[in-house]
């Protein structure tokens, strides 16, 4: 709860708050040049959970926090990145969860509270948060209803609440998150309810699907404690037991199945005060760096290889910029995939590799054992396509 | 990741081109394998949108859905693919021959020949198992009655994705996996999944290296993925629209006839490529020469293809949703053997394989510098031929003395480890008791001693039978794993979890709607 306390003791003193208020302004104004003319691209739970992924790559990090929009810098220098998602699931997604979420959502409420093991409450309020344009202000609203749900009187019906908007500092910003709906006073805590439309068939989902909704229930879940802990209340009045509903096997008809995210939790906690040190990263970078689109392409390619990022080919699936990062590291053995690297003695360059297998001289001592078995390998492969066994 | 394979990836990166990381073929190819591309629906849970199939390149048939999400086309769509399919499958089921089972104290009998289903990825192994679990409940009777061949498809596809399971199993292979096996690229596992660059790495066009090729490949305009999942892209700018159009047709006949040629069009677009692929691999592994295990192998495909085709025709049921506890822990064993078992004779076929254990010290090639062929044992009670023989190796040598080891060309033939000594030069020798595998009597039959100048291989990988594990009865589950189920019904035996049982819906309802 270290996080939580601090972001308390902010929001409450005000002006006690000088110094760090200076430094936030200039490092939005850094980032402000970073980004272009452009407004910033937002966070959502589901880019938050992408910095779970790679955390010691720098130059996502300043970019994320930037907001830059990243597939337009990517299209920009020539590596257009393919994400996209299907109108076809988009539709889907938006049917179910309409459907799931009908009638006031009676069926959604005997679902939450079967799989929690609670009695299915006969009466239960239904609070729709997800209309309004003015964020601040939608925000403050689910705010003060979420944490008016908290009452001593366990006589109060269980209260639901429809797409709720949800406050998380990143980097220093504030960020706003949609969670589908927050159940509250069921079981006597909050739970978070994501509704998903990949199937659970006889009790399994796609592992990678699971996995990423469960980082991205964990951002709520964390915005949701820090909420309560930002007013006073007990962050653990938030189950760190997620329901997903899911449409059964190849049916439509929903569901629930309780995730556990306090693994997820903790590394999305850890990430975000990582990302807390952006000062530090932007310090390290060249003043004059910038990934506004605008800007000239060899501008732009210059001042992003001064920024080092850490590639590995699970950012293809997850960063815009991947393409180009890949490019730039072409000739390392981090390309090939972490187990290929680490099989490789950990030496970072193909080359190197390939000349201390090929028996050069060693220069690094450090170095001496990893040569050894290259040059083992290297001789053992040779022998073996010359030679039958 | 040996670093064997890890260096043989790094060698493609410099020579742009893929690496072999075998010397035979590990996988059984059948003359005509049935090569399957499945399309899927994005958003939908496991909807079927196209597939091509066929057992030769020349006879792609294209099956389209042109509303997926109509429960009654999505059917039309299985019973078609039923069509193709359970032919093939019927084919095989001519000849068959007859094996000694129990020491020869029984026969049975099993097919000749066995069919192969090859899909592009992983993923369309996954399809398969899923669009098999959506039919093969599915009642010919009732309210939503299907075709007795959708049913029937159901079974043999779980049939075909339990196989896929089973390590060293030819009868449906994902032909990434199957091209990995015998390639490494200069490129990641998760890029290796694209079937288009991993053979823009293997076998790239002339003038191109394997890396450029591979970036041509992730085009989706130029190379469509391989399914089953498509392309956003395509979704929301070509295929939506056609879908639309032919919704938009009703009754229409010429409009609707129109807009399914329109959409049959598209999707012939986007699986062509990939069937044009999937046979460019069949040639390449073809090319391969087959492993000396391979064929026993397909002989054990051969014997679950026979299994389960009787199974089938003795109105026995289709394969549960889930295993009860002692049939998931002997399948669990099963796999265990198969992959133990896959493992060496994949090495025992081919010295590049074995090569990975020799670099971690579980296998040594040495030349036979001494021999003692007639050596004779006589301290115990009754004498014994022993030979010895003495090798000197240059691998790096970790196995103990003591130890029984075998080799390759003399499978049959123990080897005990006497002496290990290190020699000049960072070469070692070693001393190696022989037995078995040398007839009877005293004198060991021509050529069943290594000679003195014979390269050799030992191993400490055994090829011998391992006597598999028993299991309770299924009325003996124990407590530990959920004691006896209460009740249990012949056919489908869902496990029962968190109190509910699984499979507590009626089927009616849980088909695609």
């Amino acid at each position: 709860m270290r996080i939580a306390d601090r972001k308390c003791k902010i929001a409450g003193s005000g002006g006690g708050a000088g110094l760090s208020w200076r430094v936030v302004t200039s490092s939005e104004q850094r980032l402000a040049e970073i980004r272009g003319g452009l407004p910033p691209r937002r966070h959502n739970a589901r880019t938050i959970a992408a910095l779970t992924g790679n955390p010691g790559c720098r130059r996502r990090a300043i970019l994320d926090g930037a907001g830059v929009d990243k597939p337009a810098l990517a299209e920009r220098i020539g590596f257009p990145a393919g994400f996209g998602q299907s109108r076809f699931a988009i539709t889907r997604g938006n049917v179910f969860e309409a459907q799931v979420k009908a009638d006031g959502g009676a069926e959604l409420l005997r679902l939450v509270a079967e799989r929690l093991g609670v009695p299915v409450p006969t009466v239960a309020s239904w609070t729709d948060l997800g209309d309004g344009d003015e964020v601040a202000g939608r925000e403050q609203r689910s705010a003060a209803l979420l944490t008016a749900a908290v009452t001593p009187d366990a006589s109060e019906p269980a209260a639901l609440f429809d797409h709720p908007l949800l406050g998380l500092d990143v980097a220093g910003r504030r960020v706003h998150l949609e969670p589908d709906l927050v159940a509250a006073r069921l079981g006597g805590r909050f739970h978070v309810v994501e509704i998903k439309s990949f199937p659970v068939v006889d009790g399994q989902a796609d592992p990678a699907k699971l996995a990423a909704a469960a980082v991205q229930s964990a951002v709520y879940v964390l915005a949701l404690r820090e909420l309560l802990a930002a007013r006073g209340l007990d962050p653990q009045l938030v189950s760190h037991e997620v329901v997903l509903v899911c449409p059964r096997d190849f049916t439509n008809q929903p569901v629930a199945h309780l995730l556990d995210v306090r693994k997820q939790v903790l590394v999305v906690r850890r990430q975000l005060e990582r990302m807390d040190q952006l000062d530090e990263l932007l310090a390290a970078a060249p003043a004059d760096f910038t990934a506004d689109p605008a800007a000239a392409t060899a501008t732009l390619v210059a001042g992003l290889s001064q920024v080092p990022a850490r590639y590995a080919p699970d950012c293809l699936a997850s960063c815009e910029l991947a393409y180009f990062c890949r490019h730039e590291a072409r000739g390392q053995t981090g390309t090939l995939g972490r187990p290929v690297r680490e099989a490789l003695g950990g030496i970072d360059s193909v080359a190197e590799v390939l000349a201390l297998a090929a028996g050069e001289p060693v220069a690094d001592p450090q170095r001496e054992e990893a040569a050894g078995l290259l040059r083992t390998a290297a001789r053992l492969r040779a022998d073996a396509i010359g030679t039958p066994v | 990741m040996s670093t064997l394979r890890a260096l043989a990836a790094a060698q493609a990166v410099a020579a742009g081109v893929a690496q072999p990381v075998a010397t035979v073929r590990h996988l059984h190819l059948s003359r005509r394998p049935l090569v399957l591309v499945p399309l899927a629906m994005a958003g939908e849970a496991n909807a079927p949108l196209a597939a091509m199939v066929g057992a030769a390149s020349g006879e792609a048939r294209l099956l389209i859905v042109p509303q997926p999400r109509n429960r009654d086309q999505r059917f039309a769509f299985v019973a078609e693919l039923a069509a193709s399919v359970l032919p093939y499958v019927a084919a095989h089921r001519g000849a068959n021959e007859a094996v000694s089972v129990d020491r020869g104290r029984d026969v049975r009998y099993r097919y000749l020949d066995a069919p192969q289903v090859l899909v592009p990825n992983p993923a369309g192994v996954t399809f398969l198992r899923l669009l098999g679990r959506a039919t093969r409940f599915r009642r010919t009777d009732g309210e939503y009655p299907v075709p007795a061949s959708v049913p029937l498809l159901g079974r043999w596809l779980t049939f075909f994705a339990e196989r896929a399971e089973h390590p060293g199993s030819a009868t449906l292979v994902a032909m990434t996996q199957a091209l990995s096996l015998h390639w490494a690229t200069g490129q990641s596992a998760v890029e290796d999944l694209h079937l288009p660059a991993l053979l823009g790495w293997i076998a790239p066009p002339a003038g191109l290296t394997g890396a450029e090729a591979a970036a041509r490949a992730e085009d989706p305009m130029r190379c469509p993925p391989a399914g089953p999942a498509t392309d956003p892209g395509f979704d929301n700018e070509r295929l939506a629209p056609a879908i639309e159009a032919y919704a938009a047709a009703e009754s229409d006949t010429v409009a609707r006839a129109a807009a399914y040629a329109e959409l049959e069009k598209l999707l012939r677009d986007q699986l062509t490529p990939t069937w044009e692929l999937m046979w460019r691999a069949v040639g390449l592994l073809r090319a391969l020469p087959a492993g000396a295990r391979v064929a026993g192998r397909w002989d054990g495909d051969r014997d679950a293809f026979t299994a389960h085709a009787e199974h089938v025709d003795a109105d026995g049921a289709p394969q549960p949703r889930r295993d009860g506890a002692v049939a998931a822990a002997a399948r669990l064993h099963r796999l265990e053997r198969a992959a133990a078992l896959y493992a060496v004779q994949r090495a025992y076929d081919d010295p590049l394989v074995m090569a990975e254990y020799r670099l971690t010290g579980e296998a040594f090639v040495g030349e036979v510098l001494l021999a003692d062929p007639a050596r004779v044992d006589d301290s115990g009670r009754r004498p014994v031929l022993r030979p010895r023989i003495q090798l000197v190796t240059t691998d790096p040598m970790l196995v103990p003395v003591g130890a029984t080891l075998s080799s390759p060309v003399r499978p049959g033939q123990k080897a005990r480890v006497i002496y290990v000594t290190p020699a000049a030069d960072g070469k070692t020798e070693v001393v190696l008791e022989l037995s078995g595998g040398m007839g009877r009597g005293l004198t060991a039959t021509p050529g069943s001693v290594p000679e003195v100048g014979e390269r050799l291989c030992y191993t400490t990988l055994s090829e011998a039978y391992v006597p598999s594990g028993t299991f309770p009865a299924v009325e003996e589950t124990p407590w530990t794993h959920g004691g006896p189920p209460a009740a249990s019904p012949p056919a489908d035996v869902p496990a029962a979890s968190g109190g509910k049982p699984a499979g507590d819906a009626p089927e009616a309802d849980e088909g695609w709607v």
